[in-house]
Order: C-alpha cells, then sequence, then structure tokens
C-alpha cells in the first residue's frame, strides 16, 4: 500500500489505480481513456476479504463482485448487498470486478453505488496523510465523479448490517442482460402490523448519481403496506427523479420504468420473499 | 514504450515473455505465447470470447493486462481436451450441435468449465443467466444451452464414479 500511494503521488493525474478492470480497461481499449501510468492494487491482499464487526459489515475494496454476491456472511448481514451483487454484468465480469473499483468508477446506474447510497455506506479511503471515512452519498458527486483524490485509494467499505426482519429487494431494468440498467431500485423495509416501520428507497440510473428518496420514505411510517400505498410511493418515485432525456430513453420512459420497479421491489420486499438470513 | 519480461504459466508451461505493459492478455496469449484459440471479439469484455482461466476463475483476456498475469496460472481452450479425448462439455456441443461457425466456442467452454464446477445441477435459466455473458451470431442459444445441461449431467454422473 505504501508503495501505491508513492505511485500515485510521483505521477498525480498522469496515473489511474486499476482494481478488477472491468470498466477502465474497455475505456482504455475504446481510447476514452488514455493515463500514462496505471497502478495495479490486485496483488495488495490486505484489500481482500469480508468481516463482520457488531453492526458494520466491513468488505475489502478489492473484494470481487462475486464474493460479495455469494459470501454467506454478505447473504447474512447485508442481502441486499449481495443480491444486488449477483446481478453486475456477466459472471465472468464478476469474477475481476470489485466493490472498490465499481464505487471509485462511479457511473450513475451501477449497482453498487446505489446500494451504498441506500444503506448508507462509508467509504474507507487511504492517502498520503492517513485515512478517512465518507459517507457514500457525499463520496459520489457527480457521473464518473468521486470525492477520491488523485493520490487517494479506496480502502474498505463499511455497510451498516441490515436488521433482524427487514426485507429487501433489488430490481434493474436493462434491454441487454448484464447491461447498465437504465433505471434501478433498491428498498428496504420493516413491517410492524402490516405497517411501514422503516423504509428505504434508492434508485439507479436517473440522474448524475443515486437518488434515496428519505423524505418521501419518511412519509411512509405508519401508514398500511398494501396496494395502495406501493402505487402512491411508486407514482411519487416517478415524480421525483429530475432524469437527463436521452435521445432513445425518454425521461417519461424512465419515470414509468422507476415506477414500475419501484413497485416490484415494494411489492417483493413487504412479501418477504428475500430477508436476511 | 518499454518492453518488460513476464512469465505466463499457460496450461503448466512456462513462457517467458517480453512485452510492453500496455499488452492485452488475449495479445499475449495469441502473439507470444502463439495459442490462438483464445479468440478477440469485441475487445470491451461484452462477447466473451477471449474468456480463460485465470488461477482457476474465468476472465476476460481483452481486459487483463499480460503483466498483470505475470506468475499466474493460466488455462486456455488448447488445454480443456486432455490426451486427445474432449472434455464432457466439448462433446456435448459437439453431440447438441451446440456451434456453427464456432468463433464464440472457445469463450463459452472456458465459462462454462469454470461454471459447472461451482453450480453442478444449474437450471436452465440460470444457464441462460450465465450464457448471457458470451455471444453467439449463429446458433440462438437452444443447441448451446441444450449442451450445457447435458454436459453438466454427464459430470455429475462421472463424479459419482469417481471415489473421493
Amino acid at each position: 500500500m505504501p508503495e501505491a500511494l508513492a505511485l500515485l503521488s510521483l505521477h498525480g493525474l498522469d496515473a489511474k489505480v486499476i482494481a478488477g478492470g472491468q470498466s477502465l480497461a474497455p475505456m482504455m481499449n475504446m481510447r476514452f481513456a488514455q493515463p500514462a501510468h496505471l497502478v495495479d492494487l490486485n496483488a495488495l491482499s490486505e484489500l481482500n476479504g469480508v468481516a463482520r464487526s457488531g453492526d458494520t459489515l466491513v468488505i475489502g475494496a478489492m473484494t470481487r463482485h462475486h464474493e460479495v454476491a455469494t459470501s454467506a456472511t454478505v447473504r447474512s448481514a447485508c442481502a441486499l448487498l449481495a443480491e444486488a451483487a449477483g446481478t453486475i454484468g456477466h459472471y465472468a465480469i464478476r469474477q475481476r470486478g470489485t466493490l472498490g473499483g465499481s464505487l471509485a468508477h462511479a457511473d450513475p446506474a451501477a449497482q453498487m453505488p446505489l446500494i451504498a447510497s441506500t444503506l448508507g455506506a462509508r467509504i474507507e479511503i487511504v492517502g498520503p496523510s492517513g485515512s478517512r471515512e465518507v459517507p457514500a452519498c457525499e463520496f459520489l458527486i457527480s457521473v464518473m465523479t468521486t470525492d477520491l483524490a488523485p493520490d487517494e485509494i479506496v480502502r474498505a467499505v463499511h455497510f451498516p448490517c441490515m436488521r433482524q426482519g427487514e426485507r429487501h429487494a433489488f430490481e434493474a431494468f436493462s434491454r441487454r442482460h448484464g447491461d447498465f440498467a437504465i433505471a434501478a431500485c433498491a428498498v428496504t423495509v420493516m413491517l410492524a402490523d402490516n405497517a411501514f416501520a422503516a423504509l428505504r428507497i434508492g434508485l439507479g440510473g436517473v440522474g448524475d448519481v443515486p437518488l434515496v428518496l428519505d423524505e418521501l420514505a419518511a412519509t411512509c411510517i405508519g401508514e398500511a403496506a398494501d396496494a395502495g400505498a406501493i402505487a402512491r410511493i411508486g407514482d411519487a418515485a416517478a415524480a421525483a427523479i429530475d432524469p437527463h432525456d436521452h435521445p432513445d430513453i425518454s425521461i417519461g420512459y424512465r419515470r414509468d420504468l422507476v415506477r414500475t420497479l419501484t413497485m416490484r421491489a415494494l411489492e417483493r420486499a413487504i412479501r418477504g420473499g428475500t430477508q436476511n438470513t | 514504450m518499454e518492453k518488460t519480461t513476464i512469465f505466463l504459466n499457460v496450461n503448466g508451461s512456462r513462457h517467458e515473455v517480453h512485452c510492453e505493459p500496455r499488452k492485452l492478455l488475449s495479445d499475449a496469449l495469441r502473439e507470444d505465447c502463439r495459442l490462438t484459440g483464445t479468440h478477440v471479439g469485441c475487445e470491451h469484455g461484452v462477447c466473451g470470447a477471449c474468456t480463460v482461466l485465470l488461477d482457476g476463475r474465468p476472465a476476460r483476456s481483452c481486459l487483463t493486462y499480460a503483466v498483470q498475469a505475470d506468475e499466474a496460472e493460466i488455462t486456455t481452450i488448447e488445454a480443456v481436451a486432455r490426451n486427445g479425448r474432449l472434455s464432457p462439455l466439448q462433446r456435448a456441443l459437439h453431440e447438441c450441435h451446440g456451434l456453427q461457425c464456432g468463433f464464440c466456442t472457445p469463450g463459452i467452454v472456458m465459462t462454462f468449465e469454470a461454471y459447472l464446477r461451482e453450480h453442478p445441477s444449474p437450471t436452465e435459466a440460470q444457464v441462460r443467466e450465465a450464457l448471457s455473458g458470451n455471444l453467439c451470431r449463429c446458433t440462438g442459444y437452444q443447441n448451446i444451452v441444450r449442451a450445457i445441461l447435458l454436459a453438466a449431467e454427464w459430470m455429475r454422473a462421472e463424479s459419482v464414479d469417481v471415489p473421493a
């Protein structure tokens, strides 16, 4: 790690950190990115691994998506994260792509930025003057833009463990399997007497960064978790987004997708098919 | 750009390769190791034709730099058949007519040699999900899916025969 940090300090903006390379290498192959130097983190085994410490799940930045998706620890402590990680790209891509790389790349439609934002994860960053932690929603600044300085490296991600009885669902839509989603929705739900006791709704692919609808969720607490509520929340989520107009994907289409995905995610979470084990 | 010397352990043979750090593993395998069974299709990770096993796990060799594989164990399509005998997956692809032009086939074989070891009894839906990472422009996938399911069946039967 000291060697990697020294190389980044030496080369500054001419250097780029490479983790799994599943986004950076395509960008370099297509000459969209032309860094003069790559600093490869793959040999840093201390950046690998999943550990639970009390109510926090700490995952090393170089942990591959496949491990995040299949780890028994992640599945029991943070099942929403495991479910979403299992939908990233394709099987071979998930063997190489990493959690830290996905966050540092900050594609607005990617799964990991959405889940980190929705769950309120904290990003642990190491730089020449020590380490610091930043909430995911502050780490993600804009499209492919983060709070990470050119001489800093993501070391780990700290996820608050989901609570006992908390249900979740992740829904995404893309035209081809494995592509980045046009829109995605992650929800977590706690129920008490069939009413919302806690609710989190996160949307991806709808703007420059993931959108977490805390205010909307707060208005639902105490309300019956029935079809009427699901439809109302779907409409409100569709109205809450402010997406870019795109020649192939109109704003109206994206709103419709957000409404549908939000309703599907809520229905599935409330049914409780995917609780933490 | 200055060349560097690396060692690639490919299919059990050690290859000394002198290459620029920017050289892709797919190009090093084809040009330096002279193993052209690994195909290069899209060069951005979508088509899956270049998939090899890197330390036992499937990886896009077009998204990996050769220098990153220095001293790693690499398995390519050339090593899947043993002693002139096709692997169960290769036999099943032959049997089910799971290929036409064959360009995508090495990537499919390498992906599913790993996948079937991890998932010995996949459902058809799971096979299709995993196969989504390999593009085939000829077959329409039906026979590939049949072949993978058949190979899984054969491999399960084989593993029963072999004492643990």
